[in-house]
């Protein structure tokens, strides 16, 4: 009897699809047709016909300049989350730093991952800021005055440095058990054949590790892409990066054509998905080798 | 040689991450012109909207865990018990909310929810919460999955069931009195960090016009200078807390798995 459902499973297969109903019904409520809703959109008139005109208008300065940004934006604070983060993650796994530093650094990293959006940017403000910490302590007791300097919280660069905060922590989470998966044979056997330090990195280590690295440098571009709170707090509605712009553009359609907002979305999740995809596939292969 | 690089680059990176701790934190304390005090703390505390909105994302989390746990542990159960040729599928979707930004999410919402749609949920306070929820849900499901599909590796839940069975149980107990328990650890530690991510969320609640927690932050931020940073050592706090609270269930799990 009891075996006996198990058994006769096959026969009833439709039945089976039923147990994950409930889920599919959520998931094409909630996250597919909201979404092919924005996707659709993109490619209609306002009176439902189909159109291409969407995707050309994106092509306007303002919308260009848009995206420019928020690439560089999610490129640079990728690119230099990977290097701090990779360098960091060494330091502790390779570098003879005392076994005591590794777990409080991962449970910080995990902590700071997380610890994104509004309230963030209160923290650079309170530190970097125009009477922050740091800005004020350099002007009274250096004579440095930042902004002299044309160094401003409230723009490009301040944003970098406050999307570090996360970016970093999420490149040590990540990256830190591949460097465990690097194997001491490989590096013993490396030595055997006569190969230096910088031999083993550049012909062993780093072509295991460059998918890992890469697929996580995407991850990372996707996430400071999608990024919405944390600048809003950090410039208000002014940036012109992607995201702030389609919050404008829902809050009160700015861009005068709804269907262009449509677009604009539409653009985010091309960025963002083909990212990720970037990201997926990479996984996949770097765990040939890190197993 | 090595080892001096290795500790520069350790405490740089230290430096970056606890400068601006220090800095908001301090700042926090400078309300009181020329001494340290809390009254930063006294005024966020004294202020009505703080516990409202507050209080309002918390109720918000615990429906969005309830709606999370009563979506994904079955879920996640029946693909490993009867249906593997779903996982594939089911991974996929639960993918998602990682690749499609929450902004675009929310904005399809608004359009496809609004008041002349099929499903009117905008139209009123309850609906647009209920909407909200949802929402929530579906920012967590990646990890709320993960988790309880990781928990349920470590059990052997064909064996399990085909003994409930046996004793005479149904689906809803075998679930609620066998599975759920079992995988309790993993529930918890999705929950938690659900927690972390409802309390400090702003595009969704912003975009629905719903008084939360991180639209409130965003607003005292605008409008005031000493209570935006006593808000972010609370934020900082908060997040520290669901993440330990979120490590102790591993480590209890792991204690748990040993003893097995």
């Amino acid at each position: 009897m009891p075996t006996e459902p198990i058994r006769r499973a096959p026969r009833r297969f439709p039945l089976h699809w039923l147990g994950i109903l409930p889920f599919a019904i959520f998931a094409t409520l909630f996250l597919i047709l909201p979404t092919m809703r924005i996707v659709l959109g993109a490619f209609q008139t306002p009176d439902g016909g189909f159109t291409l005109q969407n995707m050309l208008d994106l092509n306007t300065d303002s919308i260009r300049a848009a995206y420019w940004t928020s690439i560089k934006l999610s490129f640079y604070t990728a690119a230099l989350g990977c290097a701090v983060g990779f360098a960091m993650a060494a330091a502790v796994v390779f570098g003879g730093l005392p076994k005591g530093v590794r777990s409080p650094l991962l449970t910080f990293s995990g902590v700071a991952s997380n610890f994104a959006g509004v309230p963030l940017a209160f923290a650079f403000i309170a530190t970097i800021g125009p009477v922050g910490l740091i800005t004020v302590w350099l002007r009274t007791e250096f004579g440095i005055n930042l902004r002299a300097y044309g160094f401003n919280l409230l723009s490009f660069w301040g944003l970098v440095i406050t999307y570090l905060f996360f970016q970093i922590p999420l490149m040590i989470l990540i990256i830190t058990p591949a460097l465990d998966g690097l194997k001491r044979e490989w590096r013993e056997a490396a030595a055997v054949l006569g190969a230096t330090g910088v031999q083993y990195w550049r012909m062993v280590a780093l072509p295991i590790l460059f998918p890992s690295i890469l697929g996580t440098f995407a991850l990372l571009f996707a996430n400071a892409f999608g990024a919405v709170a944390t600048a809003f707090a950090l410039t208000g509605p002014q940036l012109n990066i992607v995201p702030i712009k389609l919050f404008a553009q829902i809050r009160g359609d700015v861009l005068g054509n709804p269907n262009l907002g449509y677009a604009l979305a539409f653009g985010m999740i091309l960025i963002t998905a083909g990212a990720n995809l970037l990201y997926i596939w990479l996984r996949v292969r770097s765990e040939r080798w890190l197993k | 040689m090595m080892r001096v690089v290795a500790w520069g680059v350790f405490l740089l990176g230290c430096l970056f991450f606890l400068l601006p701790l220090v800095g908001m934190t301090e700042f926090s304390l400078k309300m009181r012109r020329g001494v340290y005090s809390f009254d930063a703390y006294a005024a966020v505390f004294g202020d009505p909207a703080f516990w409202a909105t507050f209080g309002y994302s918390l109720a918000l989390a615990a429906a969005t865990i309830v709606v999370g746990v009563v979506l994904v542990v079955p879920t996640a159960y029946w693909v490993r018990l009867r249906l593997p040729q779903a996982r594939p599928f089911v991974e996929f979707i639960t993918l998602l909310p990682l690749v499609i930004p929450a902004i675009v999410i929310v904005f399809g919402y608004i359009r496809m929810y609004n008041t002349s749609s099929f499903l009117p949920l905008t139209g009123s306070a309850l609906g647009t919460d209920i909407l909200l929820t949802m929402g929530y849900a579906t920012l967590a499901l990646p990890y709320m999955y993960r988790s309880v599909d990781t928990g349920l590796r470590t059990i052997d839940v064909g064996t399990l069931t085909e003994a409930a069975q046996s004793l005479g149980a149904g689906w809803v107990t075998i679930l609620a009195r066998i599975i759920l328990p079992n995988v309790m650890v993993a529930v918890l530690s999705g929950a938690f960090l659900t927690l972390a991510i409802v309390l400090g969320e702003f595009t969704m609640a912003a975009l629905l016009n719903r008084p939360a927690f991180g639209p409130y932050m965003q607003l005292l931020g605008a409008n005031r200078a000493y209570e935006p940073p006593a808000l972010a050592v609370i934020a900082f706090a908060i997040t520290w807390g669901c993440m330990g609270l979120m490590q102790l269930a591993t480590r209890f799990a792991k204690h748990e798995r040993a003893k097995a």
